[in-house]
């Protein structure tokens, strides 16, 4: 004979350790057990899309920085491919090299942000964090020699990059290319294998093929699920056509196979790297664009692989020197569909481990 | 009495100084030295321990600790006392008062009165109960029941899901604690400290791998330490029984919980290693260092397994730490305890020789090696690579 047991709301309010931000999640629990989730975002909503039709095209590249605060230059390349769409610009070869190459880079920081993170939810005490951190501090002062800034890039700009790496660039990157593949193949035999996380990761929150393709995820987490689809392969922009790399595809969709999605990358995003700075042509960075440029009236859509997905500006235009819409569409915003479906019936305990693994960044999700 | 040289001599000092009626005050007068002794002692090993954990944790994670206040950082548990004194003591309307003042008095006083029983030297220790070990196992039960006042008293329904949770895996790990003890009992024959180092020819973490093995584990989770410190981690929903403790009240719950590792580390070095002995050379040989050097080198160094284990470690889940528990620590001090009782029936001599020890490490390691193995692949998920979920593909042609 089942005892009747009432269920409880409780509020995982906006500030907690391990919400990746400002995210406020009200979970309904029947003893430890998920009943139903309601999320709450918006907290960090900043009206970019309301700014950019006030700013000029090359001023909201500044804006895009801090929509994903950690993929900054992959945030600035899907702008800028927007705007060359929309102004019929012509990328120079060494610019297109160099945005892959930055791009590639920050995706690699961007991926060691969120193992760590996760790492640091399922209670690894930070050390792996750390680690993690350690070597994106390597990567973030690759980015200050390149354009001054560590996280707020605002590296790209419409019609190629802003400015030529200094000399001392190329040595510290060929010093980084060395030493990281190895690092990541350490993190992968200590971590990957840990009998503690695989135990709180494998089976966790899966997320079916099915509901994946149907909530339009997109990035590793739709990859974990099994659908081997990545825009660099799939609608190549820049020069990613002419690159030689893999996709790293799950099988079931768990957690730990998101986890172990993201830690592949890094090592598929390092040979991108290294390809580019082996065939990387002379030449000017950037097309001969005016500051206040007026694209003809019209609109244009382009999306990039973000580390977090499928990221994407569609830009009206209407001759001006600023957009009269830009509309973002957010990875991590549509990725969270489908979090009730993964949530249900697990464990508060799971709650940290899978809204962990899916890495959404708030930035993205409030714009 | 007569083996606990340092009551005898300071009892002699005492006595010297006062008069002859005055007597009973000497005898007062020692054994309330030897409580500030052990009390000072501990306390001291507990503040130095929070600090050499927030350094060696620094180490561990590639980052240097707190070296700001004082030399090398050494004032940092002053100024965390300080810190904590001067907040304010707040208590929720709902809270139950008596159980709310008493949750962390009790955690506190159930972990200093275990040191009465401890030896930390050759004859120096406050009393030797006949029942010491039990002493040691039935004291810090206290502690689980202080844990469940503080979540109830607390009138928190979060705080009193996690006092629940924490209560559960508690009493789970006691079980394998103490059957894990019985194998060092049947080999020391008796239940006393001073005897059980006395009876370590060779120190029992030879002699008893898996009763070490399991009695460090289930003592980690007895302390709410790394991997079982879900009671208090952050990124769980409900944050524990000491929700609502603030202030000083909270410093006494850090206090209890840190001095519980300084405590069990003193108990597996009596246990285990010797105690308050050289491990590497029988005992009627030179010891090479004074006897208290020997222990409090053994408590620093135990201090500092805990603090690796805790570095490298994730958290499990509680229905997986209730498992483990059960499935995999009780049996095994079950077997061990078997052995043991079958090797002590074939050699029933309570002086055996080295050789008969040496075979007995050996049967034990052979067994202790042999149940692990078959432990883990029993947990090993059909043998199969964690990794092999994730492929690396080239794009196919078309993606259905």
């Amino acid at each position: 004979m089942a005892l009747p047991s009432e269920s409880i709301t409780i509020n995982l309010g906006p500030q907690h350790p391990s919400t990746h931000g400002v995210f406020r999640i009200r979970v309904t629990l029947d003893g430890e057990v998920i009943q139903d989730i309601e999320p709450i975002f918006g907290y960090l909503h900043r009206g970019t899309e309301k700014l950019a039709e006030e700013r000029t095209y090359t001023q909201i590249v500044t804006l895009t920085d801090r929509l994903d605060y950690t993929s900054s230059m992959i945030n600035n390349q899907a702008y800028v491919m927007a705007t060359e769409k929309l102004a019929g610009l012509e990328v120079p070869e060494r610019g297109q090299y160099l945005r892959v190459l930055t791009a590639e880079l920050q995706r690699v920081a961007s991926h060691l942000m969120g193992i760590g993170f996760f790492l640091q939810d399922l209670g690894a005490f930070g050390t792996p964090l750390m680690y993690c951190f350690r070597e994106r501090e390597r990567i973030l002062d690759l980015f200050e020699m390149i354009c001054g800034a560590r996280v707020t890039v605002s590296y790209m700009r419409p019609g190629g990059v802003n400015q030529e790496p200094p000399p001392e660039f190329w040595p510290d990157l060929r010093d980084l290319l060395l030493d990281l593949p190895n690092y990541i193949g350490e993190l992968e035999r200590l971590i990957t294998e840990n009998e503690i996380v695989v135990a709180r990761t494998k089976g966790v929150g899966v997320l079916p093929r099915k509901l994946a393709i149907d909530s339009s995820i997109s990035g590793p987490n739709l990859r974990a699920s099994g659908v081997p689809w990545d825009l660099r392969k799939a609608d190549p922009y820049d020069i990613y056509s002419r690159m030689d790399f893999d996709i790293p595809v799950g099988s079931n969709g768990d957690s730990y196979d998101r986890f172990l999605v993201r830690v592949m990358e890094i090592h598929q995003s390092l040979r991108i790297v290294e390809q580019c700075v082996q065939q990387i042509p002379d030449g000017p960075v950037r097309a001969d664009v005016p500051y206040f440029f007026r694209p003809p009236a019209g609109d244009a859509y382009a999306h990039v692989e973000a580390s977090k997905g499928e990221l994407g500006f569609y830009l009206v235009s209407d001759g001006s020197i600023a957009p009269y819409r830009c509309k973002i569409r957010a990875p991590s915003f549509i990725n969270l569909t489908a979090l009730t479906e993964m949530l249900l019936g697990w464990k508060v305990a799971d709650l940290m481990v899978i809204f962990g693994s899916l890495d959404v960044n708030m930035g993205e999700v409030d714009r | 009495m007569e083996s606990n040289t340092l009551f005898s001599n300071l009892n002699e000092i005492y006595l010297g100084l006062l008069p002859e009626s005055l007597s009973w005050a000497a005898f007062l007068g020692t054994g309330f030295t030897i409580i500030l002794i052990l009390v000072n002692a501990l306390l001291m090993l507990t503040a130095f321990g929070t600090y050499m954990e927030r350094r060696v944790l620094g180490r561990f994670q590639t980052r240097l600790g707190p070296n700001r206040v004082g030399p090398f950082g050494l004032l940092q548990p002053l100024a965390d006392l300080l810190k904590l004194i001067i907040k304010e003591d707040l208590r929720p309307v709902t809270a139950d008062r008596l159980t709310f003042f008493l949750a962390p008095v009790l955690m506190v006083t159930s972990m200093l009165v275990v040191v009465a029983v401890v030896p930390f030297g050759n004859g120096s220790f406050l009393a030797d109960l006949n029942i010491g070990v039990l002493y040691l196992v039935g004291i810090p039960t206290i502690a689980t029941v202080s844990i469940f006042l503080g979540g109830w008293g607390s009138g928190n329904r979060f705080a009193l899901l996690g006092a629940a949770r924490a209560v559960a895996m508690l009493i789970s790990y006691e079980v394998p604690m103490i059957v894990s003890l019985a194998g060092v009992l049947i080999l020391a024959g008796s239940m006393s400290l001073v005897e059980v180092v006395e009876a370590q020819r060779l120190p029992f973490i030879l002699l008893q791998p898996l009763a070490f093995f399991v009695f460090i584990v289930s003592a980690s989770a007895e302390m709410n330490r790394s991997p079982f410190d879900l009671m208090e981690a952050e990124s769980e929903l409900t944050a524990g029984f000491h929700t609502e403790f603030s202030g000083m009240r909270f410093g006494l719950v850090q206090l209890a919980e840190f001095g519980e590792v300084v405590i069990t580390s003193a108990i597996l070095s009596t246990l285990f290693l010797r105690g308050w002995e050289n491990p590497f050379i029988p005992s009627d040989w030179q010891q090479v260092l004074p006897a208290q050097i020997w222990f409090i080198g053994k408590v620093l160094f135990f201090m500092f397994i805990f603090t690796w284990i805790r570095a490298t470690l994730p958290r499990m889940r509680i229905d997986q730490v209730m498992a483990f528990a059960w499935k995999v620590l009780f049996p095994l001090a079950l077997i061990n305890m078997f052995v043991t009782a079958a090797l002590v029936v074939v050699w029933p001599d309570p002086n055996p020789t080295y050789t008969q020890l040496w075979v007995m490490v050996g049967v034990n390691w052979t067994v202790a090696i042999g149940c692990l193995a078959c432990f883990t692949r029993g947990l090993e998920r059909h043998g199969k690579k964690p990794t092999a979920s994730v492929q690396l593909v080239q794009m196919p042609a078309e993606v259905s």
